[in-house]
């Protein structure tokens, strides 16, 4: 295990006057594991979509098997023998998965008709030899996203890809999912493929990768073998300071029931129940923290509350008033803000600017916008605040948000809910995607606001956070609160068994 | 009655074929993620050239071919501005219609002694009747219907074309050239619709005249969408409307029943415009549809 498979030199990539990649050089081992770490809009991703023929560099060069190749489209990454999955996924919807995998290579008869039984065979088998099967007739907008990564993996094996890239494969992933996609790796690596991995979970890299390449701000900052090093380390390598992976947060203070919800029924968008009976209450100064399998109910309890959804029956209070079924406006209004679940459908309006994106709620207000019409200079003054105080990169307040990397998308939406000073804050997976600065960063945002009184419901599929730092914590499974309990009193086995249904008196 | 009743099953034939061309158009282009509002423009266009053609070599077959290539023309055009420079595809597309039909009023102009009208086709050289009495131009868009099923369907083609009207990133990722297969599919749009523009100004009619169009390139595209973007689709939706025009021709022609003409005439626009309304809106569109595909 010493050859050299592929060797990026010296790669630079502008976008306009932005350097996302800076002088980049990194070499990858054949058969090795490597990972790629840095914070988000490091130009991680930039560095793989041009060694995926996706982006074109603005200078370097590429060397596989030590000759020269020029990418210059995925066609020939691919004959290369390269696969990439993407951070966002690039499966189509409405085909199935069958139709998604063989998309470009497709099986067929005189060269002409389609012959999708026969790669159907062959995908069965592949996915046959790495845990749970896919139904290859299913349409991708049927499957879980964990589904959904397997398909992709599966794509690039089928297009017999040797160098498998891939771009955050676990941020959307359950923890039992996260935990069957290690074993696949392990096994893809013992057959010989080499594989890059980008991520932003240092326990992870830990448990993987060979080796881990740095990234700061487009810039090489140094090759680690992983044996030896801590994941304190790789963090601190990473942002340039100690990381706080724990936080110490004072007892709560003044505890007053400001949210209840009573024996809610709701549906999911498929019109089956999603809610079953299920009751919270949510007092000021804590953090709640919602434990549960993705699919429980989370995204139809977070839709609820951010008037997304209606329910069927039961009873919404904020402070003894009857909030339930109201708009997303008035929601607004009665001071409730959310971090949604998917930050580019429903959190960012991803062709507006960062500043445009700033004011999405408050656009018609005072001071940005006067007799109808917006108050360009205000805008602007308040996004540069945010965007200062919440450390987004590039600090561009016209910049279009669809050009912001995953993690800055992030930091936008989370500045602008903040800043409407809400007494409820419901996030959601509000660190899905962030580098460890800007998870502690979002922590640190959290437990300040909770500190100052307000109320938070945290709702969250990784278990650390929501141990981390909620004060009480409730599971949800089946669309019902299992159990609650104090976050003192919680241990993880003990959560994760009642998380898969299970019960602790059994 | 059973007369009535295939004068009315004919004509409804006659007058669904040249809308089921530039429907096909609209099915293989917005496919791909193009919007071709341009339609109308092409068709005039197909029409004109059509007929002058026809009225000059007296062959309807190359008359045809060369309204074909009319309407590919200004698709080409219409590729460029929405593909190459990325412009918007409706803007692109109005642009167009105003193209095709004004630069049709011009050329005829110049080529027939300042009349807006080609000189009538004489009988035996328009396209001929294949079957039942139906233009052999009926039994071309019913069989490009099929082709174009089978081509979106069931070819290793088919999934690429859709791909990237679907999600043009992932096409683009697994190697598809985006840029190739929608400017394909919009030349293959105007193609269409030229042939549909001919096939009502040599077959249905026997001149082009400015008016002949009058919005049926409009009603093609409510057919793709009342079609679901499918060919069968708006093969179906494009005889619905059909069958409209051939209602006013039959009722127009009944002494029994006295309906103002211009109330008669509005029927199939009115139509149109309900059948859009109510339509289910549970879209079925290409989600790339109408949105231009720039690559780093
Ligand atoms: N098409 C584009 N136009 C302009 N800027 C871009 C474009 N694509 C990426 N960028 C910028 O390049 C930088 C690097 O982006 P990239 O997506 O590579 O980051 P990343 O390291 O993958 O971050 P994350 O961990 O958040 O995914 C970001 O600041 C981003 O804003
Ligand atoms: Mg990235």
């Amino acid at each position: 295990m010493s050859e050299v498979i592929v060797e990026l030199k010296n790669i630079t990539k502008r976008f306009g006057s932005f350097l996302a990649n800076d002088n980049l050089s990194l070499s990858i081992k054949k058969g090795e594991i490597h990972a790629l770490l840095g914070e988000n809009g490091a130009g991680k991703s930039t560095l793989m979509n041009i060694l995926y023929g996706l982006v074109s560099p603005t200078s370097g060069e590429i060397f596989l098997h030590g000759k020269k190749v020029e990418i210059k489209n995925s066609l020939q990454a691919i004959s290369l023998g390269i696969g990439m999955v993407h951070q966002h996924f690039m499966l189509i919807e409405t085909f199935t998965v069958t139709e998604n995998i063989v998309l470009g290579r497709e099986t067929s008869r005189y060269g002409l008709l389609l012959d999708l039984p026969q790669a159907e065979h062959a995908i069965q088998k592949i996915s046959a030899e790495f845990g749970p099967a896919v139904n290859p007739r299913a349409k991708i907008s049927e499957i879980s996203v964990g589904m959904q990564q397997r398909v992709e993996i599966i794509k690039a094996l089928y297009h017999q890809a040797e160098i498998l890239i891939l771009d955050e494969p676990t941020a959307v992933l359950t923890p039992l999912e996260i935990e069957e996609f290690g074993k696949i790796i392990k096994r893809l690596s013992s057959l010989g493929k080499t594989i890059i991995i980008i991520t932003h979970k240092l326990k992870e890299i830990k448990a993987l990768a060979d080796r881990c390449t740095i990234i700061c701000k487009g810039k090489l900052v140094d090759t680690v073998e992983v044996a030896q090093t801590s994941e304190q380390e790789l963090a601190y390598k990473m942002v340039g300071r100690k990381v706080e992976f724990k936080f110490n947060k004072t007892p709560p203070s003044s505890q007053k029931k400001i949210l209840s919800l009573q024996n809610i029924v709701a549906l999911n968008k498929r019109g089956l129940p999603a809610l079953q009976n299920l009751s919270i209450e949510l007092y000021t100064g804590e953090i709640l923290g919602i434990a549960g399998i993705d699919g429980n109910g989370q995204s139809e309890l977070a839709e609820i509350l951010t008037g997304l959804r209606a329910i069927e029956s039961g009873k919404i209070e904020k402070n003894g008033e009857d909030i339930t079924n109201k708009s997303p406006a008035n929601l607004f209004l009665k001071k409730i803000s959310s971090i949604p679940e998917d930050r580019q459908k429903r959190g960012l309006v991803l062709d507006f600017s960062v500043a445009e994106n700033m004011i999405l709620q408050t656009h018609h207000l005072p001071p940005f916008s006067r007799l109808g019409f917006l108050q360009k200079d205000q805008i602007e003054k308040h996004a540069l605040q945010l965007i200062e105080r919440f450390d987004v990169r590039p600090p561009q307040a016209d910049g279009l948000t669809s050009a912001l990397s995953g993690g800055n998308q992030q930091k936008v939406i989370i500045a602008r809910e903040l800043s409407h000073d809400p007494d409820i804050l419901i996030a959601v997976q509000p660190t899905r995607g962030l580098d460890v600065g800007a998870i502690e960063y979002v922590h640190r945002a959290l437990i300040a606001l909770r500190s100052q009184g307000k109320a938070i419901l945290l709702i969250s599929l990784e278990l650390d956070e929501i141990i981390n730092l909620s004060d009480k914590i409730a599971v949800i499974f089946d669309g019902k609160i299992v159990a609650n309990m104090d976050a003192l009193d919680a241990d993880e086995k003990k959560i994760g068994l009642l998380m898969a249904g299970g019960s602790l008196h059994a | 009655m059973l007369d009535s009743i295939l004068f009315i099953l004919s004509t409804t034939l006659m007058y669904s074929a040249p809308l089921i061309f530039a429907a096909i158009g609209g099915v293989l282009s917005e496919n791909t993620g193009v919007v071709n509002i341009g339609l109308e423009g092409m068709m005039a266009f197909g029409a004109f050239v059509g007929a002058a053609t026809t009225s000059l070599c007296g062959n309807p077959w190359i008359g045809l071919g060369a309204a074909g290539m009319a309407g590919l023309l200004l698709a080409l055009l219409h590729a460029w501005a929405s593909i190459h420079m990325a412009a918007n595809q409706v803007v692109s597309g109005i642009a167009i219609n105003f193209l095709g039909t004004g630069l049709s009023v011009f050329a005829c102009r110049i080529l027939f002694e300042g009349s807006t009208m080609t000189p009538p086709i004489p009988l035996e050289n328009k396209i001929p009747p294949l079957f039942f009495g139906q233009y052999a131009t009926v039994y071309l868009a019913l069989g490009l219907v099929f082709f174009t099923h089978i081509f979106l369907y069931k070819t290793i083609w088919g999934p690429r074309w859709r791909a990237v009207g679907e999600h043009p990133k992932a096409a683009e990722s697994v190697g598809i050239n985006v840029y190739q297969i929608r400017y394909l599919a919009v030349l293959a749009s105007g193609f269409c619709a030229g042939l549909g523009g001919a096939s009502l100004s040599i077959a249905v009619v026997s001149s082009f005249r400015p008016t002949l169009i009058a919005g049926q390139g409009f009603i093609a595209l409510a057919a793709v969408i009342f079609g679901r973007w499918r060919p069968m689709g708006a093969m179906w939706a494009a005889l619905l409307f059909g069958a409209s025009q051939a209602l006013v021709v039959f009722v127009g022609g009944q002494a029994a029943i006295e309906i103002s003409s211009q109330i008669l005439s509005m029927l199939p626009y009115l139509l149109t415009l309900l059948i859009l309304v109510f339509m289910n809106k549970k879209s079925a569109a290409p989600k790339a549809n109408g949105i231009s595909y720039q690559r780093n």
